[in-house]
């Protein structure tokens, strides 16, 4: 066990590894909150359409020749954010359909674009780096942790004052808008939040990660916790604990980093829902 | 004056209307039935009233000092509700959040309306178990509660009572027929013509033939006739 103590403080007087711990907390956080209602909105696989969303438009960016690819990706992946979360109840394209559309389509032009307008040797690897996120944990500058932690604040800030609000719209939103909520206004709110944490979190840590991020936290505290209160905390724990056990995994066996902490979500997902099984047995 | 009244209202879906020229109203204390086969139209109409489809024409009017949102909802359960983790108190309370503006927590006075409801449903001793868990004639006592949190002047209610059973249902239409005489105007949706025409003063029966009047009157009309001939009990 002194072993991998000395190993972590060896490698903690690095910065990239101190500054991956930092984004990894912030993000997880984020997502986690956000997680709980989009899980229940049924849009569990957003995460993963808006980051294809986002891939897209990089190479379009790429192709194009657009130095500061951020100016392009933002919008667009707020944008699509927006029309899937506004309508909400009342589409014809349900939820998850239209979510998929979005995110198989926008995934294809991605790498059809990256092939046809090649702007580095190694398409593959620009592909999977974008996707599974392999190293760029690792790589970040200060001026993404700045970023990172500037948006999270804002995030938290927004989940906080908002709480009841998203609470309401979440669990009933024709009820919230016959009785005058300008529910439009909260989607918008929730879909923009959305958007900006996917599309930094892609760069950030790849987008399988953050799918992963948005799904595991909410579904596990579901398991255990019966009201929306002690999911939402619990959730938030729950994903920063997982993010920093599994970076801790990942640089002690050299592990990709996104990948393992998926796994420690998995593992933990699994001991939640044994919980969750056992406490509710003892109830009845 | 009537609290809410519809002149020459259709409604539907993209210009497509399912129903044409309906015309009703309700004043303060009424019991209004609205009737009619499944398909008829009865939920989109509701859906109109309460701002969440556009009308195709006509309108939706409000008098009597009754406010848009001051209509309590009952809506028919979503699948999103049925795994929902939220505690009997998150929802009722929840109700409140319209009339709080900008203020983004729950006060004194809401916590207190909440709970005034609560004990008014018969929920008491529930607050912290999990609205998933509860049973179906619980579940719709916990809407009810949310509605009354949102107002007290009128409710609307989808289908109060599908999916109960007999006895659970009885006890639903009491617990309705009470806030009646306490003041508040009800507008239920049913097709369940019975328990309308044991409770309700007016009927809005909505199909090929529209009709609407006091209870009385549709007893001698010949919608009422339409509804025998399909073997639907008096």
């Amino acid at each position: 066990m002194s072993e991998f103590f000395q190993t972590m403080a060896y490698y903690f007087n690095f910065e990239f590894v101190r500054n991956a711990l930092i984004v990894a907390v912030l993000i997880s956080l984020c997502s986690s909150l956000l997680g709980v209602t989009l899980v229940l909105k049924r849009f569990s696989f957003i995460g993963d359409g808006l980051s294809h969303v986002a891939f897209g438009t990089m190479s379009v960016a790429a192709v194009v020749g657009l130095t500061n690819n951020m100016l392009l990706v933002l919008p667009v992946t707020v944008v699509c954010a927006i029309l899937l979360l506004r309508t909400g109840q009342n589409t014809k394209i349900k939820g998850d359909a239209a979510v998929a559309m979005i995110s198989v389509g926008a995934l294809a032009i991605g790498y059809l674009l990256m092939n046809l307008f090649p702007t580095s040797s190694n398409v593959s690897s620009d592909v999977c780096s974008t996707l599974f996120g392999s190293t760029s944990i690792l790589t970040l500058t200060g001026f993404d942790v700045w970023l990172c932690i500037s948006l999270s604040v804002v995030v938290l800030a927004v989940f906080f004052i908002f709480y009841n609000k998203i609470f309401s719209v979440t669990f009933d939103e024709n009820f919230a808008r016959a009785t005058g909520l300008k529910t439009n206004v909260y989607n918008l709110v929730i879909a923009v939040i959305t958007a900006l944490v996917i599309v930094l979190a892609m760069n950030l840590v790849g987008s399988l990660l953050i799918s992963a991020l948005v799904i595991f936290p909410a579904l596990s505290a579901m398991r255990v916790y019966n009201n929306f209160k002690a999911v939402t905390i619990c959730s938030a724990i729950y994903s920063v604990i997982c993010s920093v056990v599994g970076i801790l995994i990942a640089i002690y066996f050299g592990t990709p980093v996104g990948s393992t902490i998926v796994a420690v979500n998995i593992v933990v997902f699994f001991v939640f829902w044994l919980i969750g099984i056992l406490t509710r047995r003892k109830a009845r | 004056m009537a609290q809410l009244y519809c002149v020459d209202l259709s409604v539907g879906y993209d210009g497509n209307a399912i129903l044409k020229n309906i015309s009703f109203g309700v004043n303060k204390g009424d019991y209004l039935a609205v009737v009619g086969e499944n398909g008829s139209g009865k939920s989109t109409l509701m859906k109109t009233v309460l701002g969440l489809v556009k009308p195709i024409s006509g309108e939706v009017c409000v008098g009597d000092g009754l406010r848009k949102n001051e209509i309590g909802y009952l809506p028919q359960q979503t699948v999103v509700q049925k795994d929902f983790p939220a505690s009997v108190w998150e929802v009722v309370i929840s109700g409140c959040i319209a009339n709080m503006g900008l203020k983004p927590f729950y006060g004194k006075e809401e916590k207190a309306l909440a709970a005034e409801n609560i004990k008014k449903m018969g929920l008491e001793g529930l607050e912290k178990r999990s609205y998933r868990e509860l049973s179906g004639g619980q579940q719709q006592r916990v809407l009810l509660a949310r509605a009354l949190c949102s107002t007290k002047k009128v409710l609307l209610l989808d289908e109060p009572v599908s999916g109960l059973d007999p006895k659970v249902t009885a006890e639903m239409y009491e617990l309705i027929y009470n806030l009646n005489k306490g003041g508040t105007t009800i507008i239920m949706i049913s097709h369940d013509i019975s328990a309308a025409l044991k409770y309700a003063s007016h009927i809005l029966h909505i199909g090929k033939e529209v009709f609407f009047g006091t209870k009385e009157a549709y007893l001698k009309s010949e919608n009422i006739k339409n509804f025998n001939a399909l073997g639907v009990e008096q």
